[in-house]
């Protein structure tokens, strides 16, 4: 990649920093310049995000129509998934599974949700409801 | 109470990746002068590894680079340095521990979770566990960081900064903190560069399917078997080029920093036709963007999604570096 090649197409993903990146410059030789962002990865970055904000969505549509927990919503609002969050919160993913149902988390203690709440970063009173 | 710890001798450089980042301003900061290329030549950090079992948001881990921390443990041969590596089990020890080394005048690396990290932009924050950074001082409750591929240092609250040492998941920190404890030699020596080539050539083509070339090959035909037109094959085509630009600061990145090395190190170990190879691996690193871009059309849905036109582009990057690295290493032999 040349300097005058190093994309400045202003990714909106990196949130207005910029990155450093490796050229070669005029004279050939390797030097490192600040790269505003470049389109294919701006594309990957917002796909990804996207992906989990839909999940997210989706969750909170299900709760909100009883057929799942907060707790669906917010392990996706935490870009997690189950396999993730039964490694966060040190539950079985089976068990995880299990709390996604509403009627089983509904009956959870305090205690038992308290993994959860410090896994996501969320007060107990957070995570028994939708934001 | 307010306690600050501030070492003001400390420069910040921007850097590509963090871990050489992170390691070429802490081995400056104590006198040696390594550039982060050069860091991350020297300890044989350029590799590709694709690891299947290991899932990130349910898709496999793809790493463009060494293992984490393999960079600083690559540099303790060649300097003749000695690094203390800390992990703990509960938070509150680690937090002690960070403090009370920046009190002593240290400037402390640690390894962190991304999405914990709030001065992250959103966009960014993504349940990676394998971030360096370094603390040079603390403010008040606010740590002083210096993160390599932040272009100025930054502040983290020490709460969120202690959340983000010790996330769980792969790749777990468990509160990861290093510093070097003795550098003897503040120089490189020639045959510490040809014997990082020939490290990195061997781990670029070394016998094991996860690793190198294979690993490319192993992924091509992953990539090459999912069906045409379904939302998971566009989800693990843009993972991929995600894995190669965002997360690990780019498989297109990594090749020019060793680019980078490459050119140094044609003057570092006198040995001049390295000077031909880095612009051969700067050719190869912009095949690796064409993949990037040609992929994120996919994602896009500005061409349609064709796992076998991708698969054919990493088998052809796997051929390109499968010959580089054969003749790099018989030009260091």
């Amino acid at each position: 990649m040349d300097l005058d090649s190093v994309p400045q197409e202003g990714n909106a993903t990196l949130g207005g920093h910029r990155k450093a990146v490796y050229a070669r410059d005029a004279n050939g030789r390797m030097v490192i310049a600040a790269s505003k962002g470049w389109e294919a990865e701006e594309i990957v970055t917002r796909h990804a995000v996207e992906a989990l904000h839909a999940q997210a969505q989706e969750a909170r549509q299900r709760v909100q129509a009883g057929t799942a927990s907060p707790l669906e919503y917010w392990m996706y609002e935490r870009r997690m998934d189950v396999a993730l969050l039964s490694q966060t919160s040190g539950y079985w993913q089976w068990r995880v599974r299990r709390h996604l149902r509403p009627e089983i988390f509904s009956r959870l203690q305090a205690r038992q949700l308290q993994p959860y709440a410090h896994a996501l970063g969320l007060s107990l009173a957070e995570l028994r409801q939708l934001p | 109470m307010t306690t600050t710890t501030h070492t003001l001798a400390f420069q910040h450089q921007h850097a590509a990746h963090c871990e050489s980042g992170v390691i070429s301003n802490l081995l400056r900061h104590h006198g040696v002068p390594v550039s982060e290329s050069l860091a991350f030549g020297l300890s044989a950090g350029l590799a590709f590894a694709y690891l299947p079992f290991i899932k990130i948001n349910g898709l496999p881990l793809i790493a463009y680079r060494s293992l984490p921390r393999a960079i600083i443990k690559g540099l303790i041969g060649p300097l003749a340095a000695r690094f203390k590596f800390e992990t703990f089990r509960s938070p509150q020890a680690g937090q002690a521990r960070l403090d009370a080394l920046l009190a002593s005048g240290q400037i402390v690396g640690l390894q962190t979770s991304v999405y914990w990290l709030p001065y992250f932009p959103p966009d960014m924050r993504f349940h990676f566990n394998a971030h360096n950074l370094l603390v040079y001082g603390k403010e008040g409750d606010e740590y002083l960081i210096s993160d390599p591929v932040f272009e100025a240092p930054v502040r983290c609250a020490s709460a969120d900064l202690l959340r983000a040492r010790f996330a769980k998941g792969a790749l777990a920190p468990k509160g990861l903190l290093y510093y070097p404890s003795a550098i003897v030699r503040k120089s490189v020596t020639p045959e510490a560069v040809r014997a990082a080539i020939r490290k990195n050539c061997r781990a670029m083509l070394a016998p094991v399917p996860i690793a190198g070339v294979r690993g490319m090959r192993w992924l091509a035909k992953s990539v090459g078997r999912l069906p045409a037109g379904e939302q998971h094959s566009a989800d693990f085509i843009g993972h991929i080029v995600r894995m190669q630009e965002e997360i690990g600061t780019g498989g297109a990145g990594f090749r020019f920093i060793y680019a980078a090395f490459l050119q140094e190190a044609a003057a570092l170990a006198q040995l001049p036709q390295l000077a031909g190879y880095s612009e051969r691996l700067t050719a190869i690193g912009d095949g690796w963007r064409v993949l990037a871009l040609k992929a994120a059309r996919m994602v896009k849905g500005r061409e349609p999604v064709d796992p076998p036109a991708i698969a054919t582009l990493l088998r052809q990057q796997a051929d390109q570096e499968e010959r580089f690295f054969r003749d790099l290493q018989a030009a260091v032999r």
